[in-house]
């Protein structure tokens, strides 16, 4: 093997975003020795974009909600597919893991009696997301990076991973490269979580950063890990889409928490034209009702702009379609008519959406206090991701981990808003914990030399190549606008197919591409190494949208367009063969236990 | 389509210089995505560092046109595009390569502020009681997204170079929302006048004018810093009382 720069550690953390974080402080916490990767600088991961708040039943602000609400709203939103294990924990856990953070030096926005406040989000039957005007994200990841530094983790700054290195079945090291130098580094564990987050730049529309490219999933993928739910990649129904150049960026849900409502170009409150039965009584019928609630009217049905994101994301690209959309190809989204209700109108919605008054503001020439946003669905979040142990978040790979959005089960089909921060704290807790445990019961495996060596020469052929004239952004470009058409918002048998056979040949593009300049800081051989991962999940994406031929939470077919009873008893599974291929298995649900069973059925009355 | 120039700096630790690029610039468009163009058309190899492209994490800092700026909210219809537009790194932080720099020092800091130490809680099940008006204070300090165009700014760093002697406006008013929070229970006036340098701030406020998250990071954090260090340090009658006291 070839001379590189070698760490050794009992558990590494790739990936510090609220999930990773939270994992290398529990992890730490039990006395393990723990070193922690970002792609980028420590406290800039996605985690700072989410919004809304962070989804606890602490009951602070209605005292009938409880873990068993929490619990059967997310099944709800995830239409049953879910593994119940996680949803059932997760209720259970989040309001300890957003208490802690008091502790660790958060501060959230309070109720009148000094307790932590909530507010309303979609599909959350009770007052729920904890939150810190619109910049919760912002917060918890800074609580968390503040705590942490004093932990002692090991942190590696602007380092990427590019392979996960194993010792027959168990993953024993990841080789991966530091942006700044170029200098490749290999890091011995005996436990690995992975903590990267999700997949959005296989779109060309999405609210998420660079670092999005899908590398959690795959390292775990070529690893030999289970990926679960790969056809459900959620659309959030409001992102900016002018100026061009701001298309994708979100628009929080907390604007409709707020009282924010969406109108067609005709001025119509369109929403009200299609609440799903399911929702029905639970939805307002009439603008009255919509408005008590959001002002905590505890007798007040939920307005229909707050039901959930496929299904409102799929309402305004009906409308669109059907030429009622906004000059820019969106819809409108109203917060300024609630100075008509509220007194000092134009305050109160700079105090409670300070970041969206900013960002339209600066980005967009527009004062939201005096008019309305365009705004149209962007690629967010990833539901699917490594298939995981509800309890210990460890995949089929020993000594490998998952958490946050790069692995899977806890959202379903579809992921309620305020959902994915406490999933981060949850189980970044919980795989720190067991990640940590398992590195205690276990001795060091070998690192293979030869593995290395081979992960090395490919990440180095971009370079050498001298034929090829095609750098890597063009491919990308490619591969993003090609998803965006063919494994969108909308999708059909015929073209998914097509996605499948263009991302063949996209493959061939990405393997002849050549790199300018040197290893050092060099943005073009990134995006060259980071084009495996990309195709590899939205390949995985495509694959299982067809397989599963139903609409179901996120997935919408447009040749399957209902729910097929058949499809709500399984989960797909994305495994990479013995020959190297993608592999595509229907793998049934485990019975929902009794007791956890009758929950969901009462709470349906 | 209008087009307008870009004078980029390229180069590293070595040295370097202005490289000039000329790109399609259309409506809304912000400096980042003309940095963007240039990488994807004409310079794969320029380095820059960027995440969420919404003002939010801090990442692009770079002085445009001489001014410290984020790259993603400075939008190009404020720039007087007949002019060639000059982007260059940060001054304040050693360059490692084109617009990025070595900001690690401001981690080493950070490291060394003693964390929230919280008082008992105030209910049984471990939570306390605060109200909006006293966290008002402490959250202002905390939308900081940490781009360090403040540390970038402040001519105490910046052309004096004391990092040996100034933690920078960044880490004034991180120790200030610490301080201010009111759950903690710690002091950190001694340490902030003896082991961060709190005196040599004076308050020019060059700091608060460039804030992309409009803190008011002089009056609503130094300052409120400061009057902490001077009744804990300077105060003649508390000095007595200690005197006479051994307090």
């Amino acid at each position: 093997m070839a001379e590189v720069q070698t760490y050794e550690h009992d558990v590494l953390v790739i990936g510090a975003g609220g999930a990773g974080l939270r994992a290398a402080i529990e992890a730490s916490a039990a006395g393990v020795s723990v070193g922690l990767v970002c792609k980028s600088l420590l406290g800039k991961a996605h985690t700072v974009m989410a919004e809304g708040g962070v989804a606890a039943a602490l009951a602070n602000v209605d005292d009938r909600d409880s873990w068993k609400v929490h619990f059967a709203d997310t099944m709800r939103g995830g239409q049953y597919v879910n593994n119940w294990r996680m949803a059932e924990l997760h209720a259970k856990e989040a309001p300890e893991r957003v208490r802690e953070l008091e502790k660790w030096g958060a501060v959230f926005d309070r109720t009148k009696d000094g307790k932590i406040l909530q507010r309303n989000f979609g599909g959350h039957r009770y007052p729920r997301l904890a939150h810190v005007g619109d910049r919760t994200g912002l917060e918890i990841i800074r609580t968390l990076q503040d705590h942490g530094i004093h932990q002692g983790i090991q942190v590696y700054m602007e380092v990427a991973i590019i392979r996960l290195l194993k010792d027959g079945d168990r993953v024993t090291g990841a080789f991966g490269y530091y942006r700044e130098k170029g200098r490749f580094v290999l890091f011995k564990a005996k436990a690995i979580v992975l903590a990267t987050g999700g997949i959005g730049k296989a779109y060309s529309i999405t609210s998420n950063s660079w670092e999005y490219t899908g590398d959690g999933h795959t390292l775990a993928y070529d690893a030999g890990a289970d990926l679960l739910d790969m056809e459900f990649v959620q659309f959030h129904p409001t992102g900016m889409i002018w100026p061009p150049s701001v298309r994708g960026i979100l628009v929080t849900e907390g604007v409709r928490g707020e009282g924010g409502v969406l109108r067609n170009k005709e001025g119509k409150r369109f929403m009200f034209d299609d609440i799903p039965d399911n929702y029905k009584q639970q939805t307002a019928d009439n603008e009255e009702e919509g408005w008590r609630y959001c002002q905590g009217d505890k007798n007040a049905r939920r307005p229909p702009e707050l039901l959930t994101r496929d299904h409102v994301a799929r309402c305004i690209n009906r409308e669109v379609k059907a030429g009622r959309g906004s000059p820019h190809g969106g819809v409108y989204l109203d917060i300024s008519w609630i100075k008509q209700r509220v007194p000092n109108g134009e305050e109160h919605i700079k105090r409670k959406l300070p970041s969206m008054y900013h960002q339209f503001k600066e980005l967009g020439d527009i004062d939201i206090t005096k008019e309305p946003m365009e705004v149209g669905p962007t690629t967010h979040y990833m539901m699917g991701g490594a298939k995981v142990d509800g309890d210990t978040q460890m995949t089929r790979v020993p000594g490998l981990f998952a958490a946050g959005e790069c692995a899977a089960g806890l959202h379903g089909a579809n992921r309620l808003g305020g959902n994915s921060l406490s999933d981060l704290l949850v189980f970044g807790q919980r795989a720190g914990q067991f990640a940590a445990k398992f590195a205690k019961e276990n001795k060091a495996g070998a690192v293979n030399g030869d593995q290395v060596d081979a992960v090395a020469r490919w990440a180095l052929e971009p370079f050498e190549r001298t034929s090829g004239t095609e750098g890597p952004y063009m491919v990308q470009k490619d591969l993003q606008e090609m998803m965006q058409a063919n494994v969108g918002i909308v999708r059909k048998e015929d073209e998914m197919q097509k996605a499948v056979g263009e991302i063949a040949k996209l493959w061939e593009r990405a393997n002849k591409v050549r790199v300018d300049g040197n290893r050092e800081y060099n943005p073009g051989w990134h995006t060259a190494m980071d084009l495996h991962s990309l195709l590899t999940v939205s390949e995985a994406v495509a694959r299982a949208g067809i397989e599963r031929k139903e609409s179901r939470g996120a997935q919408f077919r447009d040749d399957y367009p209902e729910k097929d009873a058949k499809f709500g008893k399984l989960n797909i599974i994305i495994r990479k063969g013995p020959d190297g291929k993608m592999q595509v298995i229907q793998e049934p649900l485990k019975e929902l236990p009794a007791e956890l069973k009758q929950i969901i059925d009462e709470m349906q009355k | 389509m209008a087009q307008a120039t870009f004078k980029i700096w390229r180069g590293d630790a070595s040295g370097g210089g202005y490289k000039e690029y000329k790109t399609e610039i259309t409506e809304g468009m912000v400096v980042l995505d003309a940095v963007h163009n240039i990488q994807a058309t004409q310079a794969n190899d320029m380095a820059c560092r960027w995440n969420c492209k919404a003002g939010k994490c801090g990442s692009c800092s770079a002085e445009i046109n001489g001014k410290p700026r984020l790259m993603c909210m400075t939008r190009m219809n404020t720039l007087p595009v007949e002019e060639p537009i000059t982007v260059e790194p940060i001054h304040t932080f050693p360059v490692i390569k084109d617009l990025v720099t070595d900001v690690s020092w401001n981690y080493e800091v950070k490291k060394k502020i003693p964390k929230l130490k919280p008082r008992a809680p105030d209910a049984p099940d471990g939570t306390w009681r605060m109200s909006q008006e006293d966290v008002d204070r402490p959250q202002e300090l905390r939308k900081c997204i940490e781009c360090y165009l403040c540390q970038d700014v402040c001519h105490v760093l910046r052309d004096h170079n004391l990092k040996d002697k100034f933690a920078g406006p960044r880490f004034m008013i991180y120790a200030a929302q610490l301080e201010m929070n009111p759950i903690d229970s710690d002091s950190r006036t001694t340490f902030m006048k003896e082991q961060m340098g709190i005196g040599y701030c004076n308050i020019t406020k060059c700091c608060t004018e460039v804030c992309p998250e409009h803190i008011k990071i002089t009056d609503n954090g130094i300052i409120p810093m400061k009057e902490r260090v001077v009744d804990d340090h300077y105060d003649p009658v508390l000095w007595l009382w200690r005197k006479l006291t051994g307090k």
